[in-house]
């Protein structure tokens, strides 16, 4: 569906139009990232992050493909063929911090985006579908990373398979056979590297078709907006193409200028050392990290220290999942009828808590599990679960929202001819 | 209904973590904020030369000549104990020596072999594709000849310690006697016997003993005075080359692609803003 005053595909030249006629290819991109998708004009830079984490995700599975072709899945050899891609595989080196920072720099889009979502309810009716859709490629995301960084076979691969697959043990009475299952024997050897090597192969793809149902789920109601005020009419909109087709290369290319600083002039920034130190399952590092891009959920983690009712472990790898899963409910826990966090005075200054809440939370994730920062945790965990869950329900009942405008015409050009129609024929409005 | 359940489950994680920090802060008001170490107490950062490296910062060189001494002091000092096993003798011509005389040096080490005859295992003279030997044959006789500590293999210590470069640096600088206030507060902190104090590393005793201690222990080719810290900052440069050779070319492709992209991005700013002017903004 689109609005009716998009633009209408009409292929003139031959070619064209006989692809039109037996696989109508080029029209779906029309539609989708075209002149025939019309946008609220109104988007700002927030709404950049869509499309640059449909460029990493591309980045990740050229540069991880070309990696696969020199790389071998074998405890014995893993670690060295890593560093065979970077000292003697032409450009090797250069794919491999490619693919490394790209990890991460697909992770600090997607959290941006996802906190695009939060701030502008994205994720309210009619969007909960592309909403529920996105947290499940975080998910993947995750999944995906996690079994990556075990593959160059360092310290930090072993012990942070060893100790995030010991999760699963925490689950009663099956948590022992389902992590032996997980990881094909006892401790992360061979099989575990093979089977995460395979998954980590094939997740990018089912990510990649999630990524279609999230933009074809999109394609309904359309991109929301700043106002978070539905389209109303023509002038509220312009075609995605050349409009922000410009607007998102420019952001490329700032993305760019970062992400190649993080390459070129700081590769293993992001990394940890100890993960050009082989495997060794008899010497345990002094501290066990995930990669950045984890800390918060590992800070969650490691908060519950207390046996209530449940064995702390158990609480702390509920707490983790809960964590994540509790985004999925966010459409029927904001019943906020407002979208946007620009109208909602009471609302935004819990969201900004939450920003810190979770760059606190990011900071004690990869810090030593020790006093006093596993109590600043649980002070940081606590916060979390609260606004998800006992703030966001409340304040979207109790709030006030201050006045929308009428359309983003009204908000972008100070008046709407529409506006001022409706104005006369109601005049309660 | 999904509101009323989520607030009984966010208020149940929350009563649960604040149970946990309850209990943790009264252990911490009675019984303080964890022990002191002697690791937290007498642990040392690493830090450089003075002067740095050549190959430090955004416009990194490689000082063949200090490359060339480092060399020098690996073969002849640390290659009876540790091993280089990723970097093979033509790499050597990155150090600025020819064809012939890499060549030359590779012949000069003993490397294994299978006796083409027998089968029996053998040794010959290297050849510039193969890879710097091992000292020991294997780990265990490896720790059996270092107080049980098995000396890591050297091509990648620099990218496998924090601020490697320097790390090695210090750690190579930085022996020294345990200090009669380690001694008296942390009596378990003293190095025992084969141990041997060192602040810069993790737990401040290890089983290397000092290897570079006089000046003038290996004689520089190029009459260089080898001072203890020159020796040092020498073998650091030449590591961190043998763990990173790309290190020089990365870093300068990186402002040639750095320049191109904001050339690029310029320009995509100008078509950003030229599209967009034909749009009528608030007319106030
Ligand atoms: C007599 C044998 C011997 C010689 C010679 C030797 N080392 Fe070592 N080295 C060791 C041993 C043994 C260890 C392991 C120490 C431990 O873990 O306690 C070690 C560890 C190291 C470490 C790692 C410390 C850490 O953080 O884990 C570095 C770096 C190092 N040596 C550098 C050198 C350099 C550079 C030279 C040459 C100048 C050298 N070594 C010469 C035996 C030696
Ligand atoms: C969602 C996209 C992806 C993410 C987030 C991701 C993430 C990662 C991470 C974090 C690592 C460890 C990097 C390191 O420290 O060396 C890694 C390694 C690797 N990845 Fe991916 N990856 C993705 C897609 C792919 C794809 C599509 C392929 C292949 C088809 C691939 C192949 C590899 C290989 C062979 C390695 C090991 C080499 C290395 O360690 O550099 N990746 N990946």
């Amino acid at each position: 569906m689109s609005f009716p005053w998009a633009k209408q595909y009409e292929p003139t030249n031959p070619v064209a139009k006989f692809f039109d006629e037996k696989l109508p290819l080029p029209r779906l991109v029309y539609n989708a990232v075209g002149a025939g998708y019309p946008v609220p004009r109104n988007l700002s830079y927030m709404w950049n992050f869509g499309v640059l984490a449909g460029f990493c995700l591309v980045l990740q599975i050229v540069t991880g493909v070309v990696l696969a072709m020199h790389y071998a899945a074998n405890d014995a050899v893993a670690f060295n063929s890593v560093e065979h891609i970077m000292r003697d595989v032409n450009w090797g080196w250069a794919m491999r911090y490619a693919h490394a920072n790209g990890a991460s720099a697909f992770f600090v889009v997607i959290y941006l985006h996802i906190f695009r979502g939060f701030f502008y309810s994205s994720y309210k009716a009619p969007r909960e579908m592309i909403w529920l859709i996105g947290v499940v490629i975080f998910l993947l995301m995750m999944a995906t990373a996690f079994m990556g960084y075990v593959l160059p076979w360092g310290q930090m691969s072993f012990w942070g398979a060893k100790v995030i697959t010991g999760l699963f043990g925490a689950i009663p009475l099956v948590g022992e056979s389902l992590q032996v299952w997980l990881l094909g024997g006892y401790a992360p050897d061979n099989a575990a590297l093979n089977r995460f090597f395979s998954l980590h192969f094939l997740l990018p793809f089912v990510i990649a078709g999630c990524v279609i149902l999230h933009i074809w789920a999109l394609h309904i109601p359309g991109s929301s907006n700043p106002t978070g005020v539905e389209v109303k009419s023509e002038s509220d909109t312009v075609p995605f193409h050349p409009y922000y087709t410009a607007k998102d290369g420019f952001g490329l290319g700032v993305f760019l200028l970062i992400y190649c600083a993080f390459v070129f002039f700081m590769p293993n920034a992001l990394g940890h050392p100890d993960n050009y130190i082989p495997a060794n399952p008899l010497s345990t590092p002094a501290h066990i990290v995930p990669e950045w891009y984890f800390w918060p959920f590992y800070a969650i983690l490691r908060a519950f220290t207390f046996d209530f009712i449940l064995p702390a472990k158990l609480w702390g790898v509920l707490a983790m999942f809960a964590a994540i899963l509790v985004w999925f409910f966010l459409p029927w826990l904001d019943k906020s009828p407002v979208r946007s966090g620009s109208y909602r005075p009471l609302f935004r200054i819990f969201f900004w808590v939450l920003v810190v809440d979770m760059l606190i939370l990011f900071w004690l994730g990869g810090a030593a599990a020790e006093e006093p920062y596993v109590m600043f945790s649980q002070l940081a965990t606590a916060y979390y679960f609260l606004h998800f869950l006992v703030i966001l329900p409340i304040i979207s009942s109790i709030e006030k929202p201050k006045p929308l405008p009428f359309s983003i015409t009204e908000a972008v050009l100070g008046s709407d001819e529409k506006s001022v129609l409706k104005n006369k024929s109601e005049p309660t409005a | 209904m999904i509101r009323l359940v989520g607030i009984l489950v966010g208020i149940g994680f929350t009563f649960v973590v604040l149970l946990a920090f309850v209990t943790g802060a009264y252990t911490a008001a009675t019984e303080g904020l964890g022990e002191e170490t002697a690791e937290k107490a007498f642990h040392l950062e690493a830090h450089g030369p003075a002067g740095g490296f050549a190959h430090d910062g955004l416009t990194p060189e490689w000082d063949l000549a200090q490359l060339q001494r480092g060399y020098q002091v690996y073969k002849e000092v640390c290659s009876a104990c540790h091993s280089l096993e990723f970097v093979a003798f033509r790499n050597l011509e990155d150090l600025g020596y020819s064809e012939d005389e890499v060549k030359a040096e590779a012949a000069a080490w003993v490397v294994p072999d299978i006796n083409p005859d027998t089968g029996e295992n053998s040794t010959r003279p290297g050849t510039p594709t193969d890879y710097f030997p091992s000292p020991y044959a294997n780990d265990v006789a490896a720790a059996a000849a270092n107080n049980n500590a098995i000396p890591p293999d050297l091509s990648l210590i620099t990218k496998a310690r924090h601020h490697g470069p320097e790390y090695v640096y210090s750690l190579l600088t930085g022996y020294q006697e345990p200090s009669a206030e380690l001694a008296a507060r942390f009596p378990d902190s003293v190095p025992g016997p084969g141990l041997y104090h060192n602040p810069y590393f993790a737990n401040l005793n290890l089983a290397m003993a000092p290897p570079l201690t006089t000046d003038g222990q290996v004689t520089y080719a190029d009459g260089t005075e080898a001072t203890v810290s020159q020796m040092s900052q020498d073998v650091a440069a030449f590591l961190t080359w043998a763990a990173e050779p790309s290190l020089v070319d990365r870093v300068k492709l990186g402002w040639i692609v750095m320049g191109f992209l904001l050339f690029v991005t310029v320009l995509a700013w100008l078509a950003k803003k030229s599209v967009w002017s034909t749009l009528k903004t608030r007319k106030d």
